[in-house]
């Protein structure tokens, strides 16, 4: 039981990290039809960004308390929109238009681009970074075996919960998320209406950019390893969660997100590790069988 | 443009450039000396970048100012003169090819990178049956060269069967798998079916990493049994019973180099000479239906399910032929070789060729392979290299190389349509 709980604990916490890189994955693929396959390398660029920049914090001995992880999230924030948005730019934007495999080899190339920009420049090797946030409490004790909520799994929680909050307005009630609405409906009408699609697709990476440095930042404070290769497996995980929940759907992605954290933890506990990834697959596989959308996907509807 | 806008657009394009680099470029993280990180400075190369991106900038507004951009949607003269110099250029290289082991100056390292290129001419061709042909988008081809080589080694490790015989099992096998990715996934579509056949080629490799009582684990396999002459094995001993000696030869290492290159010269002219052949027939012209409009093709009575896991499980075959003779050229295999990064190149190679063309994906095989090896020296570099290519071919001609589309039966004279006015469907 207490065993259950732990795993439920790391399972959530995996999830929510899986979920906002999904929600990146989901937005793009509503608004414009592609898949990104370099979002889960610009997750990985979020990761730098955060480890130098907590680098440089410490060099400068204002590494501390919550205000310099504030801090450091913003910057990563920052700089990977950037990123996103730069890539847009260059691989997408001019194949707007294009047959459909076009943007997704364009993908692909960004995705090996900065795989091996990020190998070059910081190089290969593992970083290991101390850990920033020790510590947990105790949620309850079995026998010799403690069950820990740690202090770094409540953030990412909390932060994960508090930015999809932030994220669920930003969509639901400003201008810029109707705009994004619109698009993902249809794009020629919207821009027959006065909305600068251009634009609005560009913040759509600038934003899922944003999350995905988010999800970074996590994964940088929990795990505290990154290398240039985490991009990879952590952005096929997040697009199964997208596509598990149903692609193109905002709740869907952090359902499926949750769902693959917690397949994947419980499946490590119980069974093998070494099949983990398996596991994982074989529900989305299973999932799409029986429902081809996702479990939140809307049914398309076929226009002949 | 005037010239003081394109100064500024190109200062704002160096200003990116620096938020992009200032960081990931200019401070290195390494591993100091009480095996903590420290950060190592390097503003040179962030200014290098900066003023490369700066003056790239400019060239390209200025290059782009001189050309009219007008869009189009006829073939580009471009794809008119390739059109034209086709009829001769497929016959040309088919040719050079037959003839690169005879051409002086041709070493042992050129017949290798030959063999390369073939392989992945062979894997492109096939992958085509699938991508480029039935409209199938499959991220996990490599799933099925994988099978290839691990069923040749198998057979061949345990069974001691020989390369001719482990050969149509390896196909066989790997078509068998074809069929059962193919099932389940006969109502996904599009994006869909995209992710499925990825986590299968994921799925697979993991079981290969972890079977470790099989297929070796992480270590693979190694010792695999060269192939033979027709039962006539290549060595130096120069007896009776070697291909050398059976032929009143000087034994030379560089015979079975030699017939490694015709043995997938042959089996990758096999993959197109089905694939022409198939093309006419009437599995052909559904597998080219049901890329163009699935609804269309349920209306006029063509059988979905048949068509698509046809598609597939002659697609996985030709990959599992070119997978036993990756296998024997190596000698040795492990799950290092089938990671997703090849399944994206094959995919990069059947698209940059221009989908459905058979001249295409050869020329794209040339171009990004032999491209590659080329560029050997750049180490670390490299894949950068390719990745840019990839994502510069991809801007500049989305089509791919070959950006046309001969139709497969015409009335009347037969034409080149552009790419760019062919429907693709969502199958």
């Amino acid at each position: 039981m207490a065993y259950a709980l732990q795993q439920l604990i790391n399972g959530i916490s995996l999830g929510m990290i899986y979920g906002l890189i999904a929600v990146g994955y989901t937005m793009v693929y509503g608004i414009i039809g592609m898949i990104n396959f370099a979002h889960g390398d610009i997750f990985m660029i979020g990761a730098f960004v955060s480890l130098i920049t907590v680098l440089l914090l410490q060099a400068g001995g204002l590494m501390a308390g919550p205000a310099a992880i504030l801090l450091v999230l913003l910057v990563s924030m920052a700089i990977t929109a950037l990123y996103g948005w730069s890539v847009e730019r260059v691989a997408y934007r001019p194949l707007r238009g294009s047959f459909r495999l076009a943007p997704l080899i364009s993908a692909i190339g960004i995705s090996i681009v900065l795989q091996n920009y990020v190998q070059v420049s910081q190089g290969a090797r593992p970083k290991p970074m101390e850990t920033l946030i020790p510590g947990g409490i105790e949620v309850m004790r079995d026998g010799a075996f403690v069950v820990q909520f740690s202090y770094s799994q409540m953030l990412i929680i909390a932060l994960t919960l508090g930015v999809l909050a932030v994220f669920t307005v930003l969509v639901t009630r400003t201008p810029l998320g109707r705009a994004m609405r619109a698009c993902e409906q249809d794009r020629k009408m919207a821009s027959l209406l006065g909305i600068d699609t251009d634009r609005t697709i560009s913040l759509t990476f600038v934003i899922g950019a944003a999350l995905a440095a988010v999800a970074g930042t996590m994964y940088l404070l929990r795990y505290g390893v990154i290398d240039f290769y985490i991009g990879f497996l952590a952005g096929v995980k997040a697009f199964t969660a997208a596509v598990l929940g149903g692609i193109g759907s905002l709740p869907g992605a952090v359902l499926g997100g949750l769902l693959i954290g917690l397949i994947e933890t419980f499946w490590s506990a119980y069974f093998s590790v070494q099949y983990k990834d398996v596991a994982a697959f074989s529900i989305l596989a299973i999932t799409l069988i029986f429902l081809p959308t996702g479990l939140l996907g809307r049914q398309e509807v076929e226009k002949v | 443009m005037s010239p003081a806008a394109a100064i500024r657009d190109a200062a704002i394009a160096a200003a990116v450039a620096f938020g992009l680099f200032a960081m990931l470029v200019g401070l290195r993280t390494e591993i100091g000396p009480q095996s903590n990180l420290i950060l190592r400075q390097r503003w040179a190369a962030v200014a290098i970048l900066c003023a490369i991106v700066f003056l790239g900038r400019l060239l390209i507004t200025w290059w782009l100012g001189r050309r009219a951009l007008r869009p189009t949607t006829a073939a580009g003269p471009w794809t008119a003169r390739l059109q034209q110099a086709g009829r001769l250029f497929a016959p040309a290289m088919l040719a050079l090819a037959l003839l690169l082991p005879v051409l002086p100056g041709v070493g042992r390292y050129e017949l290798d990178v030959g063999i390369l290129v073939l392989t992945y001419v062979m894997l492109g061709w096939g992958l085509n049956i699938v991508v480029g042909l039935a409209g199938l988008l499959d991220l996990g081809y490599v799933a099925f060269y994988a099978i290839g080589a691990y069923s040749y080694a198998i057979f061949a490790q345990y069974f001691g069967l020989s390369f001719w015989i482990c050969l149509p099992i390896a196909g066989i096998l790997a078509a068998f798998w074809g069929v059962l990715l193919g099932f389940p996934v006969l109502r996904l579509r599009g994006d869909y079916l995209a992710i499925v056949t990825l986590a299968f080629g994921e799925i697979i490799r993991v079981v290969l990493l972890n079977w470790t009582e099989l297929t070796g684990g992480p270590n693979g396999i190694s010792g695999i049994p060269r192939p033979t002459f027709f039962g006539l094995p290549f060595n130096a001993s120069g007896d009776p019973d070697s291909f050398a000696g059976f032929f009143g030869l000087e034994p030379s290492p560089s015979h079975r180099v030699i017939f490694l290159y015709y043995l997938i010269f042959a089996l990758a002219l096999l993959t197109n000479w089905v694939t022409l052949r198939l093309r006419r027939q009437p599995l052909g012209r559904a597998w080219e239906a049901l890329r163009e409009d699935e609804i269309a093709c349920r209306a006029l009575g063509i059988n979905i399910t048949t068509t698509k896991l046809t598609a597939f499980a002659l697609g996985a075959m030709f990959g599992g032929f070119a997978g036993a003779f990756f296998a024997t050229r190596q000698a040795f295999i492990s799950p290092e070789s089938f990671t997703f990064i090849e399944s994206a190149i094959i995919l990069a190679i059947v698209v940059l060729g221009g989908l459905g063309s058979q001249v295409g994906v050869a020329v794209a095989a040339l171009v990004m392979i032999g491209g590659f090896e080329v560029f050997r020296g750049l180490d670390e570099w490299r894949m950068l290299v390719f990745g840019g290519a990839m994502v510069v071919i991809m801007v500049l001609r989305p089509r791919g190389l070959v950006g046309t589309r001969t139709p497969s039966i015409a009335l009347g004279k037969r034409r080149a349509i552009s790419g760019d006015l062919v429907g693709e469907g969502h199958g």
